[in-house]
């Protein structure tokens, strides 16, 4: 129903032209937060805990933007979304930035109104079964009950390759992972499928995690990263250079410990993302420290990736795609200069 | 009355109310037109420059996802046109399958109400005060993830004489194959219910005219199952049977109905059949008590005055609450999607919106055929309404 509302309203704002197209950075300023889509509860990538804190690599996203615009990392205000409400909810712009595990495809960049401001985490589609099955590969599954995620690629994705290796299957689809699952574990389905990441992240949350296992095939390519809406490029130039400046930390040695050290007395390379020297930050209309702000208060993103879903979080996933271009992984930021 | 007197002096055009209101009409309605074509335009050249795509050709490209369930046949490369039909034909067999069940189990929880039995009154009342006040998606979790949930899996399956199967993945039926001459038996199905049709209209008329009254269940009993059975003797058992059977991960052949079907449709029976168990009490508690004893006293059964005196005159007010209930259930079917019952639903505006972005049209496709569904609901409680109305002579 939350989806049918953002359609309405988006319907309403597209109608009478009262979208706040352009000019997203002004309102955040003015409103002193950011308004960030995450995901209903994904362990490493958005997740709340008791005290009503979230952390994730998707939100440390947010918390970087809020860094970089109002030097204060926890002015973001978080609307958990699920996979079908996520798009509605920046069309009608009820969010400034969707940072969700959301994959970058050609159909959601070039029809939905949005544009992707870069990559935070390389994935593919897996498939999780229970060890009791004694399934070593995806070939295997022919006639299985597959659970998924309404409203993802991984629906697609799953017909396709059903599809191109002949197997049979039924899809069983739930709204929030949560019920998905529910579904895995009470035996409605054989095999849950999704992200790998995610599936690592859904099966720490099972009764019992070693009850399952992760199947080797990697079916897709799921680039996940921000998206904000079309037609703002001031906002999605932060939002892009938001996500760059941590990778670019990580590249030039610099995370939240070393920050203050860099700023003051770095090469120039560092001194330029820390803002003492150059003018990023004008350039885009945000504090000149805005580079700064992030590394320290949120980290680069090596301290990002192992907090949330790396060495120092129960997923432990290596950094593998996910390492910097010269360590073997697909981690590029273009430079501050 | 006395004539009024005729003012004959001719009014000009402007002081005609009749001209009069047809001008306003005319302007109002022009405004209307005015508004929603801006609306319209506005909304486009909106999209237009967000980069939102538009139109309705997404309807006719490949759709590329499964669906669970099917009525007609379906897989991921038929048209997202084709997802909007599939998810409709399973949003009117649930809801068909509970307006039915809903209407049945109203009426005898209604009838209970006024039992003689202490023991039966008590449950009737505590079904209608206990399912018609908790929240219907609450109902439908507990019976998808609390009881269905929790039947075995497919291997240690609950069956019945190794033909009908109960698991965690759904109720497994043998099902019938047709083969040639099956055509035939259908026609007799055809036939018998016209002619139950006929008989049964000939019937009345006999009864209206002559008094004498005719066997008519029992006669259409025959006929409904004499006829088939005939031709299918006669066309040498065109079926056969095709038993489910346990092959690799799941159960394959025969019927399967899956729990999500099974969940939502006990839910919504349950739901709404307290609903309208209330609506019988209420409709045979508006019957004056003397209507009962001014019967009584002409000498008719108990039974003839329930169905001679009591029904129909409690029908006056069941129907149109009954009306207000079947819409409900309905609208109340989208909550399929909270447990993926592909409905239209969780298939059209869940999956199909979400892979092409095409809010504006899916939503609106959607809500014109809730209407639609409706209206004809309406339309038919509203004859049958008309049926069972007063006949007021005056
Ligand atoms: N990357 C895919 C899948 C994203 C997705 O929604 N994955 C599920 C995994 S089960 C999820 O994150 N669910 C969390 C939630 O519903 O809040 C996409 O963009 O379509």
């Amino acid at each position: 129903m939350k989806q049918l509302t953002s359609v309405i309203a988006t319907g309403l704002a597209l109608s009478l032209s009262l979208s706040a197209q352009a000019g997203t950075l002004e309102d955040v300023q003015k409103r002193g937060n950011v308004s960030c889509g995450v995901s209903t509860g994904l362990a490493g990538f958005s997740q709340k805990d008791e005290n009503g804190v979230w952390s994730g690599l998707d939100v440390d996203v947010c918390r970087a933007v809020a860094a970089a615009v109002l030097g204060d990392a926890s002015k973001v205000q978080y609307k958990p979304l699920t996979a079908k409400e996520r798009f509605t909810a920046l069309q009608s712009g009820e969010i400034d930035i969707l940072s969700r595990n959301t994959t970058w495809t050609h159909t959601r960049d070039t029809s939905l109104g949005l544009n992707f401001a870069g990559v935070n985490y390389y994935d593919g589609q897996g498939f999780m079964v229970s060890k009791a099955l004694g399934v070593k590969s995806a070939l295997e599954l022919d006639g299985a009950a597959v659970c998924i995620q309404a409203g993802t690629t991984t629906e697609l994705n799953l017909a396709d390759y059903f599809r191109a290796n002949g197997l049979t299957y039924n899809a069983i689809t739930f709204d929030t992972s949560d019920q998905t699952r529910a579904g895995f574990e009470s035996g409605r389905c054989d095999v849950l499928t999704s992200d790998q990441s995610q599936l690592y992240a859904l099966r720490i949350g099972l009764s019992d995690p070693s009850s399952a296992i992760v199947l080797p095939e990697v079916i897709s390519k799921e680039p996940l990263g921000p998206v904000v809406s079309q037609g703002d490029d001031a906002w999605f130039n932060i939002v892009r250079w938001s996500l760059m400046a941590m990778v670019e930390a990580e590249f030039l040695g610099i995370d939240s410990a070393s920050a203050d050290k860099a700023k003051a007395e770095g090469n120039p390379s560092q001194k330029r993302l820390m803002g003492s020297e150059g003018d990023s930050g004008a350039k885009m209309g945000i504090p000149a420290e805005w580079g700064y702000n992030i590394v320290k208060q949120v980290g680069n993103y090596a301290e990002s990736f192992e907090r949330n879903v790396g060495a120092g979080s129960p997923l432990k996933i290596a950094r593998g795609l996910n390492a910097q271009w010269n360590e073997g992984g697909l981690m590029y930021s273009s430079p501050v200069r | 009355m006395s004539e009024k007197p005729q003012v004959k002096s001719s009014p000009s055009f402007f002081n005609n109310p009749r001209n009069r209101s047809l001008i306003y009409q005319f302007l109002l309605l022009a405004g209307l037109v005015y508004f929603f074509y801006g609306i319209i335009t506005n909304t486009l050249a909106n999209m237009e420059a967000r980069g939102i795509k538009s139109g309705y050709d997404f309807l006719f490209t490949t759709a590329g996802f499964d669906i669970l369930m099917s009525l007609i046949p379906y897989d991921a490369t038929y048209s997202y046109g084709r997802t909007f039909i599939v998810g409709l034909l399973n949003t009117i067999l649930v809801s068909t399958i509970g307006i039915v069940l809903a209407t049945i189990v109203g009426f005898l929880m209604g009838v209970a109400h006024f039992s003689k039995n202490w023991l039966i009154r008590k449950l009737a009342v505590a079904y209608i005060e206990t399912f018609r006040n908790i929240p219907l998606l609450l109902q439908i979790f507990f019976w998808y993830f609390a009881v269905l949930a929790t039947l075995p899996s497919a291997r240690q399956s609950l069956s019945i004489g190794e033909a009908i199967f109960l698991n965690v993945r759904g109720l497994y039926l043998p099902g019938l194959i047709a083969e040639s001459g099956a055509g035939f038996v259908y026609t007799a199905i055809g036939l018998a219910f016209t002619a139950i049709f006929f008989l049964a209209r000939w019937a009345r008329k006999r009864q209206n005219d002559t008094g004498q009254q005719f066997p008519v269940f029992l006669t259409s009993l025959g006929i409904l199952f004499g006829l088939p059975l005939i031709a299918l003797l006669l066309s040498g058992i065109p079926f056969v049977w095709d038993f489910p059977a346990l092959k690799g991960f799941n159960f394959r052949g025969g019927i399967t109905v899956i729990p999500e079907l099974m969940a939502l449709a006990l839910a919504l029976t349950v739901y709404t059949g307290a609903f309208i168990a209330e609506a019988v009490r209420a409709g045979v508690q508006a019957v004056p008590h003397g209507q009962t004893e001014a019967a009584r006293s002409l000498g008719l059964k108990e039974s003839r005055i329930m169905k001679l005196i009591i029904v129909p005159q409690a029908m006056r007010v069941i129907v149109p609450l009954l009306n207000s209930e079947y819409q409900s259930l309905v609208k109340n079917s989208t909550l399929a999607t909270a447990i993926g019952y592909p409905d239209l639903f969780t298939v059209f505006v869940g999956t199909t919106l979400n892979q092409t972005g095409q809010a504006i049209e899916i939503v609106f496709m959607t809500m014109a055929v809730y209407f639609v569904i409706n209206m004809t609901i309406s339309f038919v409680m509203n004859r049958f309404n008309a049926s069972v109305e007063l006949a007021e002579r005056n």
